[in-house]
């Protein structure tokens, strides 16, 4: 009996000791991220494909949710870092960049070409003339629009925005929201507003504007506010929508009771599940407001980063390496539905996303990420605070501006 | 309880050891330690800690900044901080409320007829249900375009009132929706305590004609009083630390008008968009200094009942 149990016990520590062998040829990477389950399957595939071409490294990946990551990123930064991590271009990553939590990852930039390769999204990746990740998905913004309504009163697609306006007095003729938004978690109305700015002011005023470098009470932040005040003075806008999810509103407009849509390209997939297919929905640019001002686009960019804390960052750059190259953006953005970054990268059938790469690469002004990732967070949530109070009281408008100054002499300073 | 028993004649005892001659004294406070120790660690602590950092501009990741009283005298001028303060005022009175609404439903429910037991527990209900439920039961209630109350009033008046959409009602929503859970757990207190009502005393004031309402409030009442004095200390605290119908009903929007200090607190400190710890601690030490006035009155008022022996 003892013997038979001793013997076992050997078996299974010469077991774990092959065991630990075979594990200790190949490097492990740790890689921290925060992808909802359609892109995680996408890019698990590219991990697989990483693996295979590197059989001596073992990337584990852990998966967050994608809200808790947000809170989750700062506590494991500073107390146990992976070797690679989620994050956003911008504004969004200087926090971590200034407190040094993020590793320098120009060699990988200048050694790789990516200067050349990754340029649409290189000025979003560089803080203090160096780059501090890299980008392997964007997605384009504009309007989502119900075809059958549009059909339905007799407008036609809008260039302009008078036009846009005009259409909307015959949609509210017919008891149509014109424009729909849910404004319960903020940010879709960032969207309309960024997008006003952009066409009424223009991509290097909108950056100055989130870099705090102009005033909000300036003439020409009111200009914009005037323009979005033709939208909300008249009751263009869904009523009620601070108390509706952004998904909500996707519901009006698949019902056919609202037109259009301010939205990012992720929101396709949810009208197509509300029932919505490539013949009744509609995608176009925003319209114009100022003919003078270069026409500048919304492109939100996701990205990987090496932590400082990182333990294996030889092995980190050769991931990010891998996830810049064309062939790699390419196959992973077909399983994102979204749009690669490397200009040698080829996109899917899809009409949204042809329209989207169509847009973005066409675009002569720039391309901004958000606002809640352009502007520091702080000014953010007061800002986009202001721009729902806007959209419900828009007799406020100075007041609210006045807040909104308030806040960036404190926060810039 | 503890009587000392006589000792022995001491010349016969051996000597005793530092320990048998402090156990009485020691053993008490060694049962207490790990008590003491968790709320010195968990409660004391980081009373003293936010109190520090509410005078620091940190981030939470960088280098702390001492500023002084920098985030009380920007609180000062906060629109924001205001919104959140008058309306944990609205809380605390309206929520109160619930006290005699519990004491009404108490009443009614405590007689004896068949059944009577299921109908308690189902007055009960709303208190088993989590907060987080109760929030999105209501926010479906309130919902606009297909919400049950929006339906009732647009068929009522001919428009819908998306009450969480508006900046003016919505915290009174909220409180409604905090005040169906609040009012079952009131309503217990006072059945349990109604069960406590001495008979004999009832009888005596109905020989003397009292009935109604000289009954209740003259005979009932007076012995309800450590019922009612629970209700209105877990009453007051629930109001004062309203954070969860608010972030799941609204969180804290529309821009801002359903905040309460709890909920700024957050915000600012630990949300998405915060990360100000300096001024999360600088809101969190009002709101202590809020509780405070109410929770000293509270234990001012228990020592007093009990040297008087009640």
């Amino acid at each position: 009996m003892f013997q038979t149990s001793r013997r076992a016990a050997l078996a299974l520590t010469v077991a774990m000791l092959a065991a630990t062998a075979a594990q200790a040829e190949q490097r492990v990477l740790r890689y921290y991220a925060d992808f909802d389950p359609a892109p995680l399957a996408a890019f698990e595939a590219a991990i697989a494909d990483f693996e295979a071409e590197n059989p001596d490294i073992d990337v584990q990946l852990q998966n967050f949710d994608h809200e808790g990551y947000k809170t989750a990123i700062r506590n494991f930064l500073t107390a146990d870092a992976p070797d690679l991590a989620n994050w956003y271009a911008g504004n969004r990553m200087a926090p971590f960049v200034k407190a040094g939590q993020f590793l320098d990852v120009s060699d990988v930039w200048n050694e790789h070409g990516l200067h050349d390769s990754l340029a649409s999204a290189a000025a979003s990746m560089t803080i203090d003339g160096k780059q501090w990740g890299v980008p392997y998905t964007y997605y384009q913004w504009g309007i989502y629009y119900n075809k059958t309504v549009y059909e339905q009163v007799g407008a036609s697609v809008p260039a302009t925005w008078d036009e846009f306006i005009a259409n909307c007095e015959k949609f509210k003729a017919a008891g149509i929201d014109c424009v729909t938004t849910g404004t319960k978690a903020l940010w879709p109305g960032a969207g309309i507003f960024d997008y006003l700015n952009l066409r009424t002011n223009g991509y290097e005023h909108h950056m100055k504007l989130t870099a705090g470098e102009i005033p909000w009470t300036d003439d020409t932040v009111r200009a914009t506010f005037a323009e979005w005040a033709k939208l909300v003075g008249p009751g263009y806008v869904t009523a009620n929508h601070t108390a509706l999810d952004w998904q909500d509103a996707a519901a009006l407009l698949v019902q056919g009771k609202a037109a259009n849509y301010v939205m990012g390209n992720f929101a396709v997939a949810v009208f197509k599940e509300g029932g919505m297919t490539d013949e009744t929905l509609g995608f176009m640019p925003f319209p114009t407001i100022n003919p003078d001002v270069p026409r500048a686009e919304e492109a939100p960019t996701d990205t990987v980063h090496i932590p400082s804390g990182a333990k294996n960052v030889e092995d980190a750059k050769k991931f990010l390496a891998f996830l810049a190259r064309a062939d790699v953006q390419t196959k992973l953005n077909e399983g994102l539905g979204q749009l690669p970054i490397n200009k040698d990268s080829t996109v899917g059938s899809d009409p949204f996303i042809q329209a989207g790469f169509e847009l973005l690469s066409t675009t002569p002004g720039g391309i901004a990420q958000f606002f809640d990732r352009d502007a520091p967070a702080e000014m953010a949530k007061i800002g986009m605070e202001g721009f729902q109070e806007f959209m419900v009281r828009p007799e406020n408008l100075d007041a609210i501006l006045e807040r909104l100054e308030a806040a960036r002499q404190r926060i810039y300073q | 309880m503890t009587e000392a028993r006589p000792s022995a004649p001491r010349a016969a005892a051996p000597p005793r050891s530092w320990w048998r001659a402090n156990q009485q004294r020691l053993t008490p406070w060694l049962f207490l330690a790990p008590g003491i120790l968790m709320f010195g660690l968990y409660v004391i602590w980081p009373i003293f800690e936010s109190f520090w950092l509410s005078f620091y501009d940190w981030d939470g990741l960088g280098e702390a900044r001492w500023i002084g009283w920098g985030n009380y005298r920007e609180l000062r001028s906060d629109p924001a901080f205001y919104t959140s303060l008058r309306n944990n005022v609205l809380w605390l009175v309206l929520y109160l409320l619930a006290v005699p609404a519990g004491l009404l439903i108490a009443l009614f429910l405590n007689q004896t007829v068949f059944g009577i037991r299921l109908y308690k527990s189902l007055f009960f209900f709303p208190f088993v249900i989590s907060q987080v439920v109760v929030g999105l039961m209501f926010s479906w209630f309130y919902a606009p375009n297909f919400g049950l109350f929006y339906k009732l009033v647009e068929w009522l008046t001919g428009t819908g009132v998306a009450v969480l959409a508006d900046p003016d009602l919505v915290t009174y929503g909220i409180i409604a929706a905090g005040l169906w859970p609040q009012i079952a757990y009131v309503m217990i207190l006072y059945l349990t305590g109604l069960n406590n009502v001495a008979p004999d005393q009832v009888e005596a004031a109905r020989l003397d004609g009292a009935k109604g309402w000289r009954m209740l409030w003259y005979v009932i009442l007076p012995q309800l009083r450590p019922a009612t004095f629970i209700a209105v200390v877990v009453t007051v605290i629930g109001a004062l630390r309203s954070f969860d119908l608010v972030s799941i009903m609204t969180d804290g929007g529309p821009f801002g008008s359903s905040r309460v200090l709890s909920f700024y607190m957050y915000e600012q400190a630990l949300s998405e968009y915060g990360y100000r710890m300096g001024y999360g601690a600088a809101i969190a030490v009002v709101l202590f200094l809020i509780m405070m006035v109410f929770i000293s009155g509270f234990i001012w008022k228990m020592v007093r009942d009990e040297r008087e022996g009640y």
